[in-house]
Formats: C-alpha cells, sequence, structure tokens
C-alpha cells in the first residue's frame, strides 16, 4: 500500500508542477541569438546519439543539446509523469505503439510546417513507418531507425534432419513440412518457436493470409483471414514442432533459438548483432526473409524523434528533428552498425557489418512492410490479446472461438477510447 | 479515556496554560505530523477522490460516480485475483508455524547461533527482483534445479511458475521462505524474552523438551505469534513484486495468477486507467483493513499475555 501512496503523492506532485509550469508559456528565444538548452531523452544507445548531437551543435552553435538516458523499463512511466508535470524532454523518442496516446493527448508539437518550410522529401523513409507516426493526417516527427522481422535459422540443426536451408522463396507450406523433420523430442530440439508473440509472430502471419488486426477503429479478429494468421501458429503447437507456451514462459524464443533448441525462429532485425556477438552461434546461424502466404508481409516497427508540445523553444526543436531526420543523421548511426537508418539509402553499412549474415534480407522486405497495429490506447486490448489467444494456443479453445471473443472485447475497448 | 483526563484536567489547570501545554505538545509531534500528512493523509484522500473519477493519462478528470466500483465488482479479473491475493496469504501464513519452530530451534542450538540467523534472514535483505529471478531459474521447467533433480526420480516435474495451475503455489512458497527471515528475528526475540526460571522449574518437574516447547514457549510467545501474523497478512494481500518477476506479463500463468495489487498496476500504469486503479486500491485497503480487525478481534480468543 505504501507503493501505492507514494505513486499517488508523485501524481500529485507532478499535477502541482503543471499549474506552475503552464503559467510560463512558451517565449521564443531563436531571434535573440542568446544560447539556448534542448534536452533529448533516450534509452539506448548512448554513444551513437551522443556523436549525432555533437554534429548538431557544431552547425547550431546556439543550440546546446543535453542527451537524458533513462533504461527501457524506466523510460516510459518517466516520460508519461514529466510530460503531465509539463517536464518532459524537449526531444524524445517514440515508439508505434504508445504514439497515438501522446498524439491524441496532445503532447506532441506538430511538425508539418517545419516539414513543408525545409522541404523535406518523406518518401524517403518507408511508408509504412511514415504512416505508423501519422495521427488524424498530421506528421510529428521523422523516423529514425527501424526493424523488420525475418525467418533466422540453425544451419546445425538443419544439416541434422538433412533439410534444405529455407531460401527466400519459401511459403507457410515449406515451413510446415519442415517444422515436423526438425522435431526431435528425444534430443529435445523443435523446428520452430511458436510463441504468442505479436511484433515478430501473429501480427506479420495475419497480415500474410490478407487479414488486418485493426482498421478504422475496429478490430479485424473476427475476420476469418486474421484468423488463418493465428491458425498458422497454432498448428505448430499442436503437432508438436514447437516448444510450449509454458517451455516458452519459462525460456523465451530467442533463448531457446540461440541455445540451439529451435531451428526455425521468426525473430526481428534487432537481434542480428546480439546473435553476431556469440562467436558459437555466429558460424551456425543465417536469415533469410520471412516466408510467403497468401501474400508477403512483414511487420515494420522503429524509433521515431518527436518534440514535446509544451515545449519552450519549440523553433530550436524543430530545427533539431529535421536534423535527426536528416541525411547526417542516419549516416552516422549507420556507421556504428547497432539499427538500421530509416533514411534511404543510408543502410549498406549496417549490412556490411556482419558479413557472415544476409541482412539484406531485412532490408528487401521493406517494400512488403505493413503498419504495425495500433489506437490511442493499445494496451489495453494487447492485454485481451494476451489472455484470450493463450487458451486457443494451448488448444484448450478453438482460435475460431477466441478470436471471435477477442473482437468483441477488442471493439468494446476501441469504442472506450 | 481522553474524555476523563481532559475533564480533569480544566478542574486543576487554568485554561491558558492548557492551550500552551497543547501547543507545545503540538510543536513537537509537527515534524512527523508534517511527513505523515504529506506521505499518507493527503495522497490517501487523493486516491478516494481519484476514485470516482476518470482520468485521462495526461491529467484533465471527470467525475463519474460510483461507476468505477460498479464496474470493477462485476470485473471477473477482479474476483479471481482477490481469489489469488486471498491464497496466496494463506499460504504465506502456513510459514508462521514454521517460524516459530525455527526459531526455536536456532534459540536451542549452542553454536552458530548468529550464524544461522543470518543465514535466514539474508532473503529479506537481498533485492525482491534478484530473489525473483533466481527462484525463475530454479523453477524453470526443463533445466531447473527442482525438476532435474525430480528426474533423477523419474518424476517429469511441471513449469512451475508458467503451468497456470501450480503457479500461485510456486510463488507463494518463495513468499514464505523470503518472510522467515524477519518473523524469525521477531520470534526468536520473544523466545528469548521467556523467563529462564519457567524452563528450569519444569525440567525439575520432569518436562521435556517438547512439553516445554508447547507448555511453556508457545503460550507465553503469542503475543509475538500475533505480530507476525497481522505483519504476514498486511504484506501478503499487497504481494506484486514475486508475481511480476516471476510469472510476469504474456506468460499462460498471468491471467489465473495475478493479484490485486498486480491488477491495480495493470490497469493504473499499463492501461492509464487511474480512476478504476484508485478504486482496486481502496477496495484492497478496506479488505485489509477488515481482516486486521477480525485478527484483532480472534486474539482474545488465543493470545496470552502474561
Amino acid at each position: 500500500m505504501r507503493r501505492w501512496l507514494a505513486i499517488t503523492t508523485v501524481s500529485v506532485a507532478a499535477a502541482a508542477l503543471l499549474t506552475a509550469c503552464s503559467a510560463g508559456g512558451s517565449d521564443n528565444n531563436a531571434e535573440s541569438g542568446e544560447k539556448v538548452t534542448l534536452t533529448y531523452g533516450v534509452w539506448s544507445q548512448e554513444d551513437t546519439m551522443q556523436q549525432v548531437v555533437d554534429a548538431f551543435e557544431k552547425e547550431n552553435p546556439n543550440i546546446d543539446v543535453q542527451l537524458q538516458v533513462n533504461p527501457f523499463t524506466d523510460y516510459w512511466t518517466k516520460l508519461q509523469v514529466s510530460a503531465q508535470g509539463g517536464t518532459a524532454p524537449d526531444a524524445f523518442w517514440m515508439l508505434g505503439d504508445r504514439f497515438q496516446l501522446y498524439a491524441a493527448n496532445n503532447q506532441l508539437l506538430p511538425l508539418d510546417d517545419a516539414i513543408s518550410d525545409a522541404g523535406v522529401d518523406l518518401g524517403v523513409y518507408p511508408k509504412a513507418l511514415v504512416d505508423l507516426f501519422t495521427y488524424d493526417g498530421a506528421h510529428y516527427g521523422l523516423p529514425k531507425d527501424f526493424d523488420t522481422i525475418g525467418l533466422w535459422y540453425n544451419k546445425s540443426l538443419f544439416d541434422a534432419a538433412g533439410v534444405a536451408y529455407p531460401t527466400a522463396d519459401w511459403t507457410w507450406a515449406d515451413v510446415q513440412a519442415a517444422a515436423p523433420k526438425l522435431t526431435d523430442p528425444a534430443n529435445g530440439t523443435f523446428g520452430i518457436a511458436a510463441p504468442l508473440n505479436r511484433q515478430e509472430g501473429y501480427y506479420n502471419t495475419i497480415a500474410q493470409a490478407g487479414g488486418h488486426v485493426i482498421e478504422d477503429g475496429m478490430s479485424g479478429y473476427s475476420d476469418p483471414k486474421t484468423q488463418a494468421g493465428l491458425q498458422y501458429w497454432v498448428d505448430f503447437q499442436k503437432n508438436g514442432s514447437s516448444p510450449n507456451l509454458q517451455q516458452l514462459a519459462d525460456t523465451e524464443a530467442v533463448a531457446q533459438f540461440e541455445n540451439g533448441k529451435v531451428a526455425m525462429y521468426y525473430g526481428g532485425s534487432f537481434y542480428a548483432q546480439r546473435f553476431y556477438d556469440n562467436p558459437d552461434l555466429r558460424s551456425k546461424i543465417d536469415v533469410t526473409v520471412l516466408p510467403a502466404g497468401e501474400t508477403r508481409a512483414t511487420v515494420i516497427n522503429g524509433i521515431q524523434n518527436v518534440g514535446f508540445a509544451n515545449s519552450k523553444h519549440p523553433e530550436e526543436l524543430k530545427k533539431f528533428l529535421l536534423f535527426l531526420g536528416g541525411k547526417e543523421a542516419a549516416e552516422i548511426q549507420a556507421a556504428t552498425g547497432a539499427v538500421i537508418p530509416a533514411y534511404e539509402n543510408t543502410q549498406q553499412a549496417w549490412v556490411d557489418s556482419m558479413p557472415e549474415f544476409n541482412l539484406q534480407a531485412f532490408l528487401d522486405e521493406v517494400p512488403d512492410g505493413v503498419l504495425y497495429p495500433v489506437s490511442a490506447n493499445t494496451a489495453v486490448w494487447n492485454e485481451y490479446e494476451d489472455d484470450l489467444l493463450t487458451p486457443a494456443w494451448d488448444g484448450s479453445v478453438s482460435v475460431e472461438q477466441a478470436a471471435d471473443d477477442l473482437a468483441t472485447k477488442m471493439d468494446e475497448a476501441l469504442a472506450k477510447e | 479515556m481522553s474524555a476523563v483526563t481532559s475533564r480533569r484536567g480544566a478542574t486543576r489547570r487554568p485554561a491558558l496554560l492548557r492551550i500552551s501545554n497543547a501547543l507545545t505538545g503540538l510543536a513537537f509531534v509537527a515534524p512527523a505530523l508534517v511527513g505523515l500528512l504529506a506521505l499518507y493523509i493527503v495522497p490517501l484522500i487523493s486516491t478516494f477522490v481519484t476514485s470516482f473519477t476518470k482520468t485521462g493519462p495526461f491529467g484533465g478528470s471527470t467525475f463519474v460516480g460510483a461507476d468505477n466500483y460498479l464496474s470493477l465488482f462485476l470485473d471477473a479479473e477482479f474476483w479471481t485475483a482477490l481469489r489469488n491475493s486471498l491464497i496466496f496469504t494463506a499460504i504465506v501464513l502456513l510459514g508462521v508455524p514454521i517460524a516459530i519452530v525455527l526459531a526455536a530451534l536456532i534459540n536451542s542450538v549452542k553454536r552458530f547461533r548468529t550464524t544461522y540467523r543470518v543465514l535466514f534472514f539474508l532473503p529479506v535483505v537481498t533485492l525482491p527482483v534478484a530473489v525473483g529471478m533466481v527462484w525463475r531459474y530454479i523453477y524453470n521447467g526443463d533445466f531447473g534445479v527442482i525438476n532435474q533433480a525430480l528426474a533423477a526420480f523419474g518424476i517429469d516435474g511441471p513449469s512451475w511458475v508458467a503451468d497456470p495451475d501450480v503457479a500461485i503455489y510456486a510463488v507463494a512458497i518463495v513468499g514464505i521462505w523470503s518472510s522467515l527471515g524477519t518473523n524469525i528475528i521477531i520470534l526468536g526475540a520473544g523466545i528469548q524474552a521467556i523467563s529462564q526460571d519457567l524452563f528450569e522449574a519444569s525440567s525439575l518437574d520432569g518436562a521435556g523438551s517438547i512439553r516445554q516447547f508447547f507448555a511453556i514457549t508457545l503460550p507465553l510467545l503469542s503475543p509475538s505469534v500475533f505480530l507476525v501474523s497481522v505483519l504476514s497478512v498486511i504484506s501478503s494481500l499487497q504481494m506484486f513484486d514475486l508475481i511480476y518477476v516471476m510469472i510476469g506479463r504474456g506468460s499462460p500463468a498471468e491471467q489465473g495468477s495475478q493479484t490485486v495489487v498486480y491488477l491495480f498496476f495493470q490497469k493504473a500504469f499499463v492501461e492509464y486507467d487511474r480512476g478504476y486503479g484508485a478504486a482496486i486500491a481502496i477496495v484492497l485497503l478496506v479488505i485489509i483493513m477488515a481482516v486486521t480487525a477480525l485478527q484483532f478481534r480472534l486474539q482474545r480468543k488465543w493470545v496470552f499475555y502474561g
């Protein structure tokens, strides 16, 4: 109880700050020529981001940017409380599933004027990524980096089972044929990992089956095509070619893949560095594009640099945000190999940084990228997905039943937004 | 009683002196009072007020009357969470007799007494998150120490913290383990406060150590046992961190194992429904007060203040 009392105290204090700050209003120092300080909130890539900041400060000696790093687990709570209190960083990283919450509640600085004034061409970024961060037709930032999902596979397990490696031409049928052959209960190895995972799992196959999660504010889970995208994973659970949900809860799918327990793993480009840094694993695995269903698709997600609506220096902030979305910033980030920059034709450095892996696959998929499904309060129906799809995954309820129930509950939640 | 003293005081002391005494007293308790007000009373009232509102994620709230409470009582998830909190509390209470026995044993050993105390107290000073992480490994269905030991006897153990049927019990066992330390310290102090004369007299009368435990230690320890039980119940009903770390979001056991405070966290800080979260907190406060009041009523029947 002391915990929630303390939390309430913080909220009360934050509310008091809000009233204090909003009285001050915004002033514009752009003309006066005095030095302005901006803050920039991020949760990782400290060294790389400092290089980007240094490059910006060199071009804009009037603006001083201070990097504020908070670990991911604290980042969102702190951001929300500080936004409520009017003390959020001027610029900060945003993710797709949180974006609409902030945009819908007027916490973000609209950038459309700045984008058109500076003549920025939004065509240099993957379209799904630009759309992900568009709310009511307005743009609130420029994409920083992105990730797509690929089919990682363990060559040693494929060799042992005498199955040919996956190729870019693989379809669902190929995975379905290979998975049981790669499963060896005696060794405790499985053909594939079929966790209950959104971004790396069923969101991809739902799109590949021609279904959708959310459209025009309505749930897509009652659509038989959407349900086919779920069924794909449930079938691997049913025929035993994947560890069950309990095993995957004990040891997460990516760790099972790293331990050589699963032969195929639908995983993000963001794992490339981690796999590459594991010398045992590096020589054993590779990656290709996601197998096609009715159509080709991959979830595309990423970080966007956005500005705080109540920033005291909106003009300098816009300048900084445009710089962060520009080519120079993208090239600095590409050179470190940490992320795939969103700006076109700057990604080769990332591909070249890990020559043993076919990282080009993650870029080849970009034209098939689908929007990461979000709404103003995504967390509510994400919880329903976890709760209602679990019984479908463990076989106690049919996919149709579970998905229909989910559609009903999700629509109720969406109606309340 | 206060009415009596003040009436007596009024007849003895002049009014001015009484007021000045009261002010002096107030000045002495002021620092504590300010802390109490700022950290407990004000937030409590504000939580109470919030529970009657629908609050936006960045502030701005509208009064909705008892809506949050009504939907809470119709929410099956809440009843599951409450059931889990009660199961968890009941199991952790089973740790009290274990702590009594251990405290008595530790008290009876001559050598390494402090070492034993330190060993049992270590979990208390360890970060709950670290405790949870380590136990997660121990409980792992495929590679965990427990299941590997069971496998030696040909038993195929479950995924302890991922199987919805056993997860809450598995976490409760860790709850017992991590509460043992505090309980042993409190109970051990209680045992040491018992006069040695009683033990000597009873052994002259021919009582063995088991008889002494039941006839002397246990009755004279009952005030400490009562204290430990009340504290255990309160902290168990507020259980959050172990569930969060050991079961966690997205686990197949999450839905069936979440406690009231876990549900509160989910609603208030993941789904940003702070009014609903506040209603959960207020209901939990009432439940804890009721259970504690019940314990105080029942203690008249079994607690022996020698």
